[in-house]
């Protein structure tokens, strides 16, 4: 009885430590004793410590009256449907704190609500849980390296990120692609998007109850996964398009590959709408819920699907088609309403609309080589060289020093999955980028999310975010 | 590993070359052509990539960039894309920040550029006619220290609030830096 520490005496004991040696008369201020302590001793907090501990800094979500994002939501810019209703109390508002560790979130993101009972008034997301500084990080490695840092940015398009990235170095080194490569850049980037979207329909799914999804959706995605592993070795992160071209050809029977993905994600997909689309409790959960106009996604810059499904009429590989997309024939699914559902259903639509793309890639895929036969960005082939020792020689300053760009300053844009991810590149003539932005769509979706989210309830919160589709390593790069 | 990464050293002429890269000519076509006309000094450049559009930019000075961006608005130009910033270290201006704009009706993209001084470095922010600018203005405040006036809530956004510096200006080294966290700095 007398080891064991009785806690339910509560902090009548505490502090346990040696009392700190302080002023002349024993007594210490607040500051004192928590350095004399190091710890906080339960019981002896001042208010002013409890204030510190708990506040938010910058990020508070400030009071209503001079919040300014509230000023900026109420702007003429974009019409927003907030209601300010004055007869609430502020007693009845609270503030919740939902994430960067809630699974539904997608990653680490954290949103603060402001809750009226269940409805929401106010959100205010937070980011940079997962920065980890790529665009620093993009000025240190040469231009060859680069694909490797980003194509961890958006990790689930991984070859979309490749790809941009490759084409505005491209654009500044001026160098032809050759049609092969510049098929399989869209074999894979559209396999891609189906492996993302597919992704996204069992989180999806698994967000708003329909738990099987996951199972479903991930089982498909491996499929392609699979494929990709075969092409490039690597399940993600491939640093498989590379400046120049790809890295290495397609493998002997590329085509039986395709025609079985064709199989298991196209019958996978009938199936899931089959499940979804006349699902009463899947239609309520989605149905009106987390609305984006048109306007409101064009002031914010949300793009891709997400403002397709708002009506806006605009695909990247339409406006601004690269890598030869333009002689492909595909549809732009469009949305009326801008809620979850016609997200979902665009999204569905797009993975049919790649998986065409893909069947036209595999019936015309031009012969050829699969990278540039410019010497200044390709490795020499391996058979010369054992025979040459200036092969050799160029060989290994190509991977050591890497080739120079001339300087310049592009901006190149892919549709990612996920809407518009453009790279802006600055060359000083070196052989590594002076400056590398990525302009990301879940930065833009992240930023949009208040206006869908204001007056709805709770769980639409779950619903609206995992119809969007956010990538936390794509908002925070 | 800190001595390689300070910034590679550039010579002053290259930005020249870089001039002469981009072709320097007078918007031919007719809605940049009409937004020239109102602003004598805003000076029109265009690159012509390999593959894709030609990539327009507009070079405008620090005053005129609220009445310019806001033209460009009127001008069709509905959806933002883009704020970054470039540090050009040497260079005066130091500082570049780049505004994308796209109209997706006149299927046209507008680099706007704004030279920022290195001992000045604010620039007036265009939150106000771009909602979308607000979290990509606090990210270059954040990361390159360019301060947005009239940016109703200018705070970091990928970096914690008690980091010190602004990683990516050249002139912050990329050797070990301490971990910060949140409120790391009370307890001690």
């Amino acid at each position: 009885m007398s080891d064991t520490p009785n806690n339910t005496e509560g902090d009548a004991q505490a502090p346990m430590l040696e009392p700190p040696t302080g002023s002349a008369d024993g007594s210490l201020d607040a500051d004192e004793r928590r350095r004399a302590h190091d710890i906080w001793v339960a019981g002896t907090e001042e208010p002013d410590w409890i204030a510190n501990a708990t506040d938010e800094g910058a990020q508070e979500l400030l009071p209503r009256d001079i919040d300014p994002a509230l000023q900026i939501q109420r702007g003429i810019a974009v019409d927003d449907d907030f209601i300010d209703q004055p007869t609430i109390t502020e007693d009845e508002r609270q503030i919740l704190n939902m994430g960067p560790q809630h699974p539904a979130t997608h990653g680490v993101l954290r949103l603060h609500l402001e809750l009226d009972g269940e409805t929401i008034r106010r959100v205010k997301p937070i980011i940079g849980y997962l920065h980890t500084g790529m665009e620093k990080t993009a000025e240190n490695l040469t231009y060859m390296q680069g694909g490797t840092n980003v194509t961890r940015m958006d990790y689930l398009s991984p070859l979309n990120n490749e790809l941009c990235y490759s084409l505005a170095v491209e654009q500044l080194l001026g160098v032809e692609i050759p049609p092969r490569a510049q098929a399989i850049r869209i074999l894979m980037t559209e396999l891609n998007r189906v492996a993302s979207h597919l992704i996204w329909v069992a989180t999806f799914g698994m967000d708003i109850g329909a738990l099987s999804m996951m199972i479903y959706g991930f089982r498909d995605r491996e499929a392609i996964l699979a494929f990709f592993e075969k092409v490039t070795g690597l399940r993600m992160n491939h640093n498989y398009i590379r400046p120049g071209g790809v890295a290495a050809d397609l493998p002997e029977g590329w085509e039986e590959d395709i025609d079985g993905i064709f199989d298991i994600v196209g019958s996978g997909l009938d199936d899931y709408e089959d499940l979804l689309n006349r699902n009463p409790i899947f239609l309520d959960r989605t149905r009106g819920v987390g609305v984006l106009t048109p306007e409101e996604a064009q002031a914010y810059g949300v793009t891709g699907p997400a403002a397709r499904a708002s009506g806006v009429n605009f695909d990247l590989r339409k406006a601004f088609p690269y890598s030869g997309i333009e002689q492909y024939e595909f549809d732009v699914p469009l949305g009326k309403h801008g809620d979850t559902l016609d997200r979902y259903l665009v999204r569905m639509e797009e993975m049919r609309q790649s998986l065409r793309i893909v069947q036209q890639v595999l019936e015309t895929m031009p012969p050829g080589d699969y990278r540039t036969d410019d010497r200044k960005v390709t490795p020499p082939p391996r058979k010369r060289i054992d025979e040459s020792m200036e092969a050799l020689i160029h060989h290994f300053k190509l991977f050591t020093e890497g080739f120079k760009a001339p300087a310049g300053e592009v901006y190149q844009a892919v549709e990612s999955p996920r809407g518009e991810l453009g790279m802006h590149l600055v060359s000083k003539g070196g052989s590594k980028p002076w400056r590398l932005h990525a302009r990301t769509p879940s930065f833009a979706i992240v930023q949009a999310l208040p206006v869908m989210l204001t007056d709805q309830i709770v769980p639409d919160v779950i619903a609206t975010l995992a119809s969007l589709d956010p990538v936390l390593g794509d908002v925070d790069r | 590993m800190a001595e390689e990464s300070t910034p590679q050293e550039e010579p002053q002429e290259t930005d020249e070359a870089a001039e002469e890269a981009v072709a320097r000519v007078l918007p031919d076509d007719r809605i940049l052509a009409g937004l020239a006309e109102p602003f004598p000094n805003v000076v029109f450049t265009s690159f012509e990539p390999l593959a894709g559009p030609r990539q327009d930019t507009a070079t405008v000075s620090r005053e005129e960039l609220i009445s310019f961006v806001e033209a460009v608005n009127d001008a069709g130009f509905e959806t933002f894309i883009d704020v970054c910033s470039v540090d050009h270290l040497n260079r005066k201006p130091r500082y570049d920040v780049v505004i994308n704009l796209l109209s997706m009706q006149h299927t046209k993209r507008l680099l706007i550029k704004v030279g920022v001084p290195g001992d000045d470095p604010t620039v007036q922010s265009i939150s106000s006619i771009y909602a979308g600018a607000n979290f990509y203005e606090r990210e270059v405040w954040d990361l390159m220290g360019i301060v947005f006036e009239g940016h109703p809530d200018l705070t970091r956004i990928v970096l914690p609030d008690e980091w010190e510096g602004h990683p990516l200006r050249k002139d912050y080294s990329v050797g070990s830096v301490p971990v910060q966290f949140k409120g790391s700095h009370k307890s001690s």
